[in-house]
């Protein structure tokens, strides 16, 4: 008999998954009308597990499988954050699209709790479930809006991909294991520590593993289904893709190379720099023809994420300080620009053309100056958010000896920075085409509270870079 | 020497099952055939001693997951001489692709080393089966050590039904559904109603 | 020497029992059904057969050598090997599952560890015959039943399993006979009157799933009141529309064997298999097949009844029973009795 583990440190979760089927049984007994009650619900319900998640104590358990460090609480409330911004910005659109069913925050809320799982997993069986209990709920909610030809088109190639992808992963998982014969993260570090050269059937599975989970963060080259989901997906939907679940990939994958590959550092590394490469370029030359800026958004975010792995790609404490950076900056990007492009709407009808972005600056200037800042900042100019994180990942880069990554890094993001401010350009310089319909008021929060938290980033760097110091540091 | 035979006979029907499965013409012979597979499967399981795995296998994908998948493929009218027609066009890149497969897997297979601590951490929480059955064996560990697992696996089922009715339930106004306690609580006041009616005149 | 003593004298043995097993149940079933018929009469104040053989009795005989003799037809557009294949399954899976039931303490020719679940398994199973009938037939009738029969089976085997593990938690054993035995002690025991022994069976403390066993049990034999699959009134015979002669009798013959089991796992899982009602001189005189076989009868009879007492459900009341009643009912009683042998401490 097996002492029964200690569940105390997975509170969060725990209060997560109470408060998922709590909100499961509200919505399913109540009327239509509940549906904006069980969102407030899970709002509320994962602020509060944020706070859990702050106040809660180090330790693993479950026999290894679930591990709480800084690491993974400063990515949690990340996550949590970016998922109740998510729950806010979709009620008032989905209602006003005709596909608000309460199911739809319960599936944000059981999603999350799958990327909390991700970002604690300790061994590999861990890192299974947790992923697929988060890309089930996302492949549904892609698939939201079932009167839409798009979102369902999105949700079937966003399930057969990543259906495909997880199948690379477990079938990853399951050469580690045999090579290895561990599945915890520790024991299948010093099982490769001890293996000296490492054998070929740990490099295949290791390449296999960050195939799967490079897909999860849309990681070129496998980021082909990014563009045709965050178009396909309902607005709301896509907002939450572009923020939540690509911190939580992110952090699985420091966690999974950093803590179970560690010892076999050059065996990953290349693969890393290769896709945070190719990631990078992808993102700055494919984003520049677009027209929608949903898809545009996806290009955004597929660059980006190479512009994180670059942290990875350097594998030292700094690295992973500069991607935590990063991820947090990316969460208020995503947060403010798609509070902007949630609230394209025009005569009843939502767009999604760039080009009527056209004169904003003249017909509702506040929204334009902050949703300016924030391209400013995608762009990596300073002195923004965007600059920070950026600056990091390449100063650890150049520090890992990476030059030429960081070089290609910096004239990848000199190209990006073109798309970013042709939006600023639309905005600013183009003939108004008409007046927004009003924007709501949480929609105006969020934009302002993420516009001013990416314009003033350098005054909120000391706190938050001392947390993600500390966060950093416990991976070393 | 039995228990030999019967592992030839079950590995040689599971294999021979599961090469029909992908070469027979018509759908629903292919599903026949994986349901063979599935029980020899279990029957191999039942020889090396998993007891417990060889009956779940049969009660949950014979007797459930395969009837559904059967359902699914009677009920689909699957033209499979219109799906192959794009077949030749591919075939060329599938072919590749195979080969790359094969290529990785033969040398993956030719630096086999299965690691010396694969089979010593495996067999570490085995009890030994004599005194412990398989079933109780299963329990134990999967309730208290596995406990984690066994719960975000039950989770991820659950979206999986959420997703499922979500996507799939359509509250028609139409329909009318039977509503047993309302037409239990009728009573004679409730469902009928006398009409005195006047001679010569109708209602 | 040792090929002859460790090889083929078991299997000599094991096939001796097995063929000993199956004329006595082919024998019993053959008088099942006629006592089906005659209940069946007798409620609807008839006679039922009465021709061939004093009372009627060796009705079932003559019908099996007229099915028998018989032209078997196979429709023309019916996947042959399939069509014919479809009662030896249901035939054999129904058989099959036997192997493991003990009618009495220690007559049982597989003691397996997992014996209820194998009986399970096999009733699981045994919804192929069904649908690769109805398949195979190309025909729209029994294709419709196939259908509906197999969404009832899958339907109510969830319940029955879950019913079947408030057994297993009681009795802490998956072995059909160590349930049986569990069952030496209970409720007449704990209030000290211990040659009650009936009071000991499980039917008492687990009444309600001991109902939703016996409804669920129904419903995966295809009885009625929950014949769907072969509602005359819908869908003439369901399945079997095509069938005729031996494959007929087959699939008759099937479904009978399937009930058998049914009553069996009755009379093993809540009344106490072999055991004695009452636990004094002359009832532990009678042999306990005897007594298996007095219980198996007896809640074959209610079975009979229903069929003649109660009108067929609706499809869509039969799945909202399954679904929406008996699932949450059985599930609640599983964490119930969980909680209750957790609490005191009962568990094994």
């Amino acid at each position: 008999m097996t002492a029964f583990p200690d569940f105390a440190l997975a509170g969060p979760e725990l209060l997560l998954a109470a408060g998922a089927l709590l909100l499961l049984l509200i919505g399913a007994y109540g009327s239509e009308k509940r549906s904006s009650l069980v969102s407030g619900l899970s709002v509320l319900l994962l602020l509060v597990a944020a706070v859990a998640v702050v106040i809660g104590r180090d330790g693993s358990t479950f026999g290894g499988a679930f591990v709480v460090d800084g690491f993974a609480r400063f990515l949690k409330v990340l996550v949590l954050i970016g998922s109740a911004v998510a729950v806010v910005m979709t009620q008032r659109f989905a209602v006003a699209e005709k596909f608000f069913h309460f199911e739809l925050p319960v599936l944000i809320v059981l999603a999350t709790i799958g990327m909390l799982l991700m970002i604690s997993a300790g061994d590999l069986i861990a890192v299974y479930l947790g992923l697929e209990l988060q890309s089930l709920a996302l492949y549904v909610v892609a698939s939201f809006h079932r009167d839409d030809g798009r979102s369902t088109e999105a949700g079937l190639k966003y399930f057969v991909l990543g259906a495909l992808s997880s199948g690379m992963l477990l079938y990853g998982a399951s050469l580690i294991y045999g090579f290895t014969g561990h599945v915890d993260f520790a024991g299948i570090a010093a099982a490769a520590a001890a293996g000296g050269s490492t054998s070929l059937g740990l490099t295949f599975g290791i390449v296999f593993v960050a195939t799967g989970i490079a897909f999860k963060v849309s990681a070129v080259p496998f980021h082909m289904w990014t563009p045709d989901v965050y178009e396909g997906a309902p607005t709301p939907v896509t907002a939450f893709f572009a923020a939540a679940p690509k911190i939580a990939a992110m952090a699985l994958f420091v966690r999974v190379v950093m803590e179970a590959l560690g010892p076999v550092k050059a065996e990953w590394q290349q693969i890393v720099a290769f896709m945070s490469l190719a990631s990078m370029i992808l993102g700055a030359f494919a984003a520049i023809g677009q027209r929608n800026i949903k898809r545009l958004m996806a290009y955004s975010s597929i660059g980006h994420m190479g512009y994180a792995l670059v942290g990875l790609a350097a594998g030292s404490e700094a690295g992973i300080y500069g991607i935590l950076i990063y991820l947090a900056t990316y969460l208020a990007m995503t947060a403010g620009a798609f509070a902007v492009i949630l609230s394209m709407r025009r005569d009843g009808a939502m767009t999604e053309d760039i080009e009527s972005l056209a004169g904003l600056s003249r017909t509702n200037p506040t929204v334009a100056y902050l949703l300016g800042i924030i391209m400013f900042s995608l762009a990596g100019i300073p002195p923004f958010a965007g600059f920070f994180g950026k600056y990091f990942v390449f100063a650890a880069a150049i520090n890992a000896g990476l030059y030429w990554l960081a070089v290609i890094g910096i004239l990848s993001s000199v190209v990006g920075a073109y798309y970013y401010l042709r939006i600023v350009k639309i905005m600013f310089l183009d003939e108004p085409k008409g007046a927004f319909e009003p924007m709501g008021g949480e929609m105006k929060a969020v934009l302002g509270i993420s516009g001013l938290f990416v314009a003033a980033f350098a005054l909120v760097l000391g706190p938050l870079g001392d947390a993600a110091l500390a966060a950093a540091r416990t991976l070393f | 020497m039995i228990q030999a035979l019967f592992f030839y006979l079950f590995a040689a029907v599971t294999i021979a099952s599961a090469v029909m499965v992908i070469s027979s013409r018509n759908p629903v012979h292919s599903v026949l055939f994986l349901i063979l597979a599935f029980v020899n499967a279990a029957g191999l399981f039942m020889l090396a001693g998993a007891e417990f795995l060889a009956l779940l296998l049969i009660v949950v994908y014979v007797g459930a997951v395969a009837v559904l998948f059967l359902f699914v493929v009677m009920m689909l009218d699957v033209d499979f001489v219109e799906l192959r027609q794009g077949f030749m066009q591919y075939l060329p890149i599938g072919v590749l692709v195979g080969l790359i497969f094969l290529a990785e897997l033969l040398m993956v297979a030719g630096a086999w080393v299965f690691a010396p601590e694969a089979t010593a951490t495996a067999t570490a929480p085995i009890p030994d089966p004599a005194q412990v059955s398989n079933t109780l064996a299963l329990g134990q560990l999967l309730y208290t050590r596995y406990v984690y697992f066994f719960q975000v696996a039950g989770f991820v089922l659950l979206v999986a039904m959420i997703g499922a009715i979500t996507l799939t339930l359509r509250h028609r106004a139409y329909v009318r559904r039977q509503n047993i306690s309302v037409q239990v609580a009728r009573t004679r006041a409730t469902a009928i109603e006398v009409k005195h009616v006047e001679p010569g005149r109708g209602l | 020497m040792s090929f002859w003593s460790d090889i083929v004298w078991p299997v000599v043995v094991i096939a001796a029992q097995s063929v000993l097993l199956l004329v006595l149940l082919l024998v019993i079933v053959a008088f099942i059904l006629l006592a089906d018929r005659k209940i069946w009469a007798a409620v609807q104040i008839r006679r039922g057969p009465n021709v061939v053989g004093p009372f009627g009795l060796f009705q079932s005989f003559a019908d099996l050598l007229k099915f028998v003799l018989k032209e078997p037809v196979i429709p023309s557009g019916s996947a042959k090997g399939l069509f014919l294949l479809a009662p030896l399954v249901t035939t054999t899976l129904a058989l099959l599952a036997w192997v493991v039931v003990p009618v009495a303490d220690g007559w049982v020719i597989a003691d397996i560890n997992v014996g209820v679940l194998f009986i399970l398994a096999i009733s699981s199973l045994s919804v192929y015959g069904a649908i690769m009938g109805g398949w195979a037939s190309n025909s729209k009738y029994p294709f419709l039943s196939a259908l509906r029969c197999a969404a009832q089976m899958v339907s109510y085997e969830v319940s029955i399993g879950l019913v079947i593990i408030t057994v297993l938690l009681c009795a802490g054993s998956l072995n059909i006979s160590a349930i049986v035995r569990s069952q030496e002690t209970g409720l007449a025991t704990m209030i000290g009157l211990p040659w009650l022994s009936f009071l000991n069976w499980y039917w008492l403390p687990l009444l309600p799933m001991f109902v939703v066993f016996f409804v669920s049990a129904l419903a995966e034999t295809n009885r009625p009141p929950f014949d769907l699959a072969e509602a005359e009134s819908e869908l003439v015979a369901g399945y079997m529309v095509e069938y005729g002669s031996t494959p007929y009798m087959m699939f008759m013959l099937g479904e009978y064997v399937a009930i058998c089991t049914m009553c069996a796992m009755m009379a093993l899982l809540f009344m106490g298999g072999w055991m004695p009602p009452i636990d004094v001189a002359p009832f532990t005189w009678v042999p306990g097949i005897v007594w298996f076989l007095a219980k198996a009868v007896l809640m074959f009879f209610f079975i009979a009844m229903a069929k003649a007492m109660v009108p067929r459900y609706r499809y869509d009341q039969l799945m909202r029973l399954g679904w929406k009643v008996f699932l949450p009912l059985s599930l609640v009683y599983v964490v119930l009795v969980a909680g209750v042998l957790q609490l005191t401490g009962w568990a094994a």
